[in-house]
């Protein structure tokens, strides 16, 4: 096992390392906050020499997934950063570079849709590409943001999925907090991710294909199912790879991660950084007897059905954060949950918390325990309690 | 058509390789017209099939032997550019 001295690192910090040991051979992007510490961190590395990558400055992110898409197919490793608005404006090529399965891998400093206009966390970007076909994996922390971005071309690239992958994490709650982080040897990363291989390099002029091609109703159904399967290989793919990772640092990965789970009662079910602010919770609940736990979900796309069911079928109580609404609908991870746990005795209620960088405090999570909490966790004005 | 495939048989992403192009049958789009040629006035020049947008133009060798309406859609390209007036464009269901 591989160990390194922690080093004091922003999560946009530490995934423009990642990409600086991964050395992608193309990153087209286009800069928006809070992604931007990501690429500036990136471009300042490869201007000092410290990668080799082409970085394209194209004219917005519509431009970069497209670029992105024509590299990453070309036959170039390629990866590219965005958040809210930029992933918005990019969503249409998004389902292309899917479609066309082009392995990029794609750093998402998550932030809130406008509008109105705002800066700070939130899931709703996230959302917006929910079914687009694209992996989504979800960071914790910026080291998970950082190990989950080297175990990303792994899974971006393995024959059996060749899709986008993203990883998410929040927006200034981890790409500008600094925190330790322990880096890999670069070597050990080059070794780890390896070779570019994709089946059918446009550059390959010995064996000539049309990319993108129209489907008219005869087979566009067909090339949609085997897409969607692709999406549904990631969860066989991603133990492996993890299990390799694990291998070389000791730090575990799957598409849940469930804490303090075996003997609890009931569970909070949540995306991204607030997983760490609920464990706290959970910590300090369970010392006064409430035998709480936490399943937090790195896979969201795929989202793990099965497993998620497996985690919370026997419990008495679940309670779902969603850091995105739904508006005339059920909140995103709530509803998955709720199809996870259909059939199931377990008593399921759903909170949003979060929009547009609004805290979740310990102190809410808390509320949202013993039952103090409003539907809209932290909202100015009345609801009925849920 | 030929026999459809079923999505475990579909290349990668739907990629296309050469002479695939020839498998969908792209003249069943084609309504009205079809092309016709009077082959005494035709001069070989062979713009009509350098002009077509498909392969509806079939040559034995070098010379012009005709139409393959299989991936025809009667667009008249053939009879706008035929420098004699050797091709014209006839009705579907004249022979």
């Amino acid at each position: 096992m591989t160990t390194t001295t922690p080093r004091l690192l922003t999560g946009g910090e530490a995934v423009a390392q990642a990409m600086r040991q991964i050395d992608p051979d193309v990153v087209p992007v286009y800069p928006i906050t809070p992604q931007t510490p990501i690429i500036q961190g990136f471009a300042k590395l490869v201007a000092d020499g410290k990668a080799h990558t082409e970085i394209v400055n194209v004219e917005s992110e519509h431009s970069a997934m497209s670029a992105a898409i024509g590299s990453a197919l070309a036959g170039a490793r390629t990866m590219t950063a965005t958040s809210s608005q930029g992933l918005a404006l990019m969503a249409e090529v998004v389902y292309i570079a899917a479609s066309m399965r082009a392995p990029i891998v794609m750093a998402l400093g998550n932030r809130a849709l406008s509008g109105p206009i705002n800066i700070h966390c939130d899931h709703s970007d996230s959302m917006l590409i929910r079914d687009s076909g694209v992996v989504q994996l979800f960071a914790e922390s910026a080291q998970e943001a950082y190990d989950l971005t080297i175990m990303a071309p792994r899974v971006a690239e393995h024959p059996d999925v060749l899709l986008p992958v993203l990883v998410c994490q929040d927006g200034f709650t981890i790409t500008h907090a600094a925190e330790p982080v322990e880096l890999l040897p670069d070597d050990i990363v080059a070794g780890f991710v390896g070779d570019y291989v994709i089946p059918h390099p446009i550059l390959d002029v010995r064996h000539p294909t049309t990319q993108g091609p129209f489907a008219m109703p005869d087979y566009y159904y067909e090339l949609r199912f085997a897409q969607a399967r692709a999406l549904e290989n990631v969860a066989s793919v991603l133990v492996a790879v993890a299990g390799e990772f694990e291998q070389l640092t000791g730090r575990r990965y799957g598409a849940l991660e469930c804490y303090a789970l075996h003997d609890a009662t009931r569970a909070i079910v949540a995306l991204g950084s607030s997983a760490g602010t609920i464990k706290d919770v959970v910590d300090e609940r369970r010392a006064t007897g409430d035998a709480v736990g936490l399943v937090k979900v790195t896979s969201f796309r795929p989202f793990p059905t099965a497993a998620l069911a497996a985690a919370l079928g026997s419990l008495d109580d679940v309670i779902v954060l969603d850091r995105a609404d739904s508006p005339g609908g059920i909140a995103p991870l709530h509803a998955e949950t709720a199809a996870a746990l259909y059939g199931s005795n377990a008593r399921l209620r759903g909170h949003v918390y979060g929009l547009g960088g609004r805290d979740l405090h310990p102190a809410d999570v808390h509320d949202i325990l013993v039952g103090a909490a409003q539907s809209y966790v932290g909202l100015r004005g009345e609801l009925c309690l849920v | 058509m030929g026999e459809l495939r079923d999505w475990r048989e579909l290349p990668v992403g739907g990629v296309v390789t050469p002479g695939e192009a020839a498998q969908p049958r792209t003249g069943g789009w084609r309504t009205g017209v079809k092309p016709g040629v009077d082959i005494g006035a035709c001069v070989n020049c062979l713009l009509c099939w350098l002009y077509c947008p498909d392969s509806a133009i079939v040559l034995d060798g070098t010379a012009f032997a005709g139409f393959d309406l299989d991936y025809c859609k009667g667009c008249e390209i053939c009879a706008t550019v035929c420098p004699t007036g050797a091709i014209s464009m006839v009705a579907e269901g004249v022979a």
